[in-house]
């Protein structure tokens, strides 16, 4: 078995009440691993709680319950200099590439910050990993010198993706990185995710709410649905069988460029969308988890998992 | 054609200038829209089809002056020199829009009643109480539920999808024959994207407007629209029937767009 690069347990976030409104529960109970090489797409819509996961892997959200390892240590208790130390090994690309790099500052000192910060090249060899980073995401090196209104949206994608290269990471957390451009720049950042994978064997959580995009990055696929992981398995898998009603939903409303199909998808009344907590001492599959001491997970196929909370009431398990 | 279009845009250029620098960003473009008919607009970002559909309006974006030439006809009639009073008569009651970002689009310290009731009122010469009566029936007509209480609950208390609906609610109020939607569901989840296409199919059927749908999803238009229109830096590349341009497009434009689709199923992928 190999090591495995990331572990998540029981991992919850919640933030507290303000204005006499209850605390929001934005993460509960997640737990997945993450091996290296892999790319796990972690998927769900506005308010699912995939970008708070991310973050709360980063540390830069405090979690309230649950741990977080990395390469075999635990960060969720450091803090300071030994947190900043395991920082290097995972880094962040968000999606809107014009607000996450400085205006006033040029390529060559954007992508110099993280080398100096993490003194990861001797200051004299800077110039050189700089060089070095902008040939890797396919730009030209000698367009350090410009600031980053001069380049494109993809081309922004790519100084932000060579800027949270710069310190060798083992995992980049991609949250969104591809929905703020257009298609075709879309493909070539998705190309660019696969070839830097195979060239460094770096692990990709990727953060999205397209099912087909991440069908293109992801090995295994995470979905999300109020906070908690709902299913989780192979993508092939998933895509082919997915047993969630909330992920078979999803998979539904993707838009397709098949106009026969796409046409007969929005004649039929638009799918239930609104899950809920079974109510009866049994899940949906017929299991009393609280009588039997187990996880509220069902194996539906070897190493395809899926929950079952959020089933709409009335509904059963059809498999 | 037999019908005589409904808007017939002819030779259509727009510029900005800026300083001396003037920036011609639609170069020319020609069509025809029918009554009731659905057209798609295709392209990515910087194509120029939302300037297109703002030249139809006569609405530039904030703090850009916008020149357009070339000649465009509503039901025969021309609105590149048509006075500005008689242009807001067209815009809003002939012809109404929904953008793209239904966060910013909803004024905040209003309630989504008193915003839709002020338009009846001003557009319309409904009485006060006529207004909200109306008002009542669009937030039901656009599937909102319990619209009488939602009528005076604020934006924020109203999803993304859910100021979608009520922007949608606002552009039909005074039954435009026409209705421009530029990228109206680029912001939203899939789920909620279903609904709103599912919306404006069913608003198109039962109101008979005709829709011109502007979008960079070649997904998004496939099951809307009877004809689409692939546009690039300016131009329209290609033109036909919504079926033909997805199984045998001409322009290596498009099959390169189509191509760049990221896909579901397993053909079709890279």
């Amino acid at each position: 078995m190999k090591p495995q690069l990331l572990q998540v347990r029981d991992l919850c976030v919640t933030f507290p009440s303000r204005l006499g409104r209850p605390p929001v529960h934005a993460v509960m109970d997640v737990s997945f691993d993450m091996l290296p090489g892999e790319t796990l797409g972690l998927v769900g819509e506005s308010g699912s709680g995939k970008t708070t996961t991310g973050r709360a892997i980063l540390q830069l959200q405090p979690s309230s319950a649950g741990t977080v390892s990395l390469l075999g240590h635990s960060i969720t208790a450091l803090g300071g200099g030994a947190l900043r130390a395991m920082r290097r090994h995972m880094q962040l690309v968000q999606q809107n590439p014009y607000s996450s790099l400085h205006p006033r500052m040029t390529v060559a000192r954007i992508l110099a910050e993280p080398l100096t910060v993490h003194r990861s090249v001797p200051r004299t060899q800077i110039p050189e990993r700089v060089a070095e980073l902008m040939n890797l995401v396919g730009m030209d090196p000698a367009e350090v010198s410009r600031y980053p209104h001069e380049f494109s949206g993809g081309q922004r994608q790519r100084i932000v993706i060579a800027r949270a290269l710069a310190v060798n990471p083992n995992l980049v957390i991609c949250d969104e990185p591809v929905s703020a451009l257009d298609v075709r720049t879309q493909a070539q950042i998705v190309d660019l995710l696969h070839s830097l994978q195979a060239k460094l064997g770096l692990s990709y959580l990727f953060i999205a709410h397209d099912l087909a995009v991440v069908r293109a990055v992801a090995h295994r696929v995470a979905v999300m649905y109020g906070g908690r992981i709902v299913e989780l398995g192979a993508a092939a898998q998933i895509y082919r069988n997915p047993a969630h009603p909330y992920t078979r939903a999803l998979l539904d409303a993707v838009p397709q460029p098949d106009p026969a199909r796409q046409r007969a998808k929005l004649a039929e009344a638009a799918p239930e969308t609104n899950f809920s907590v079974p109510s009866s001492a049994t899940c949906a599959f017929g299991t009393d988890h609280a009588a039997t001491g187990t996880a509220q997970w069902h194996e539906v196929a070897p190493d395809h998992f899926v929950s079952c909370h959020f089933w709409p009431h009335g509904s059963g398990c059809q498999r | 054609m037999t019908a005589p279009p409904l808007l017939q845009v002819r030779d259509l250029t727009a510029t900005f200038t800026r300083g001396s620098s003037a920036t011609r960003v639609v170069q020319g473009i020609s069509f025809d829209i029918a009554p009731g008919e659905a057209v798609g607009f295709v392209g990515e970002s910087g194509c120029g089809k939302s300037v297109t559909a703002r030249a139809i309006m006569r609405l530039a974006p904030e703090g850009t002056p916008l020149t357009v030439g070339g000649s465009i006809r509503y039901r025969g009639q021309e609105l590149t020199d048509l006075p500005e009073p008689a242009m807001r008569d067209i815009r809003g009651r002939r012809i109404a829009m929904v953008f793209q970002d239904p966060m910013s689009s909803l004024n905040p310290v209003m309630t989504i009643g008193a915003q839709i009731d002020d338009m009846l009122r001003r557009h319309g010469g409904l009485s006060r109480q006529a207004a909200r009566r109306r008002t009542i029936e669009l937030l039901g007509l656009v599937g909102i539920r319990d619209p009488a209480l939602r009528a005076d609950d604020h934006p924020h208390q109203f999803s993304g999808g859910m100021r979608q609906r009520v922007l949608i609610a606002i552009a039909v109020s005074c039954q435009p024959d026409l209705l421009i939607a530029d990228e109206p569901t680029t912001a939203l989840d899939v789920t909620v994207q279903a609904q709103i296409l599912r919306l404006l199919l069913r608003l198109r059927r039962e109101l008979g407007m005709a829709l011109m749908l502007i979008t960079h999803d070649f997904g998004v238009i496939a099951g809307m629209v009877e004809r689409v229109h692939v546009m690039r830096e300016g131009n329209i590349v290609e033109t036909g029937a919504t079926d033909t341009i997805f199984t045998a497009p001409t322009h290596p434009y498009t099959s390169a767009l189509l191509a760049a689709v990221p896909r579901l199923s397993e053909r079709g992928t890279a």
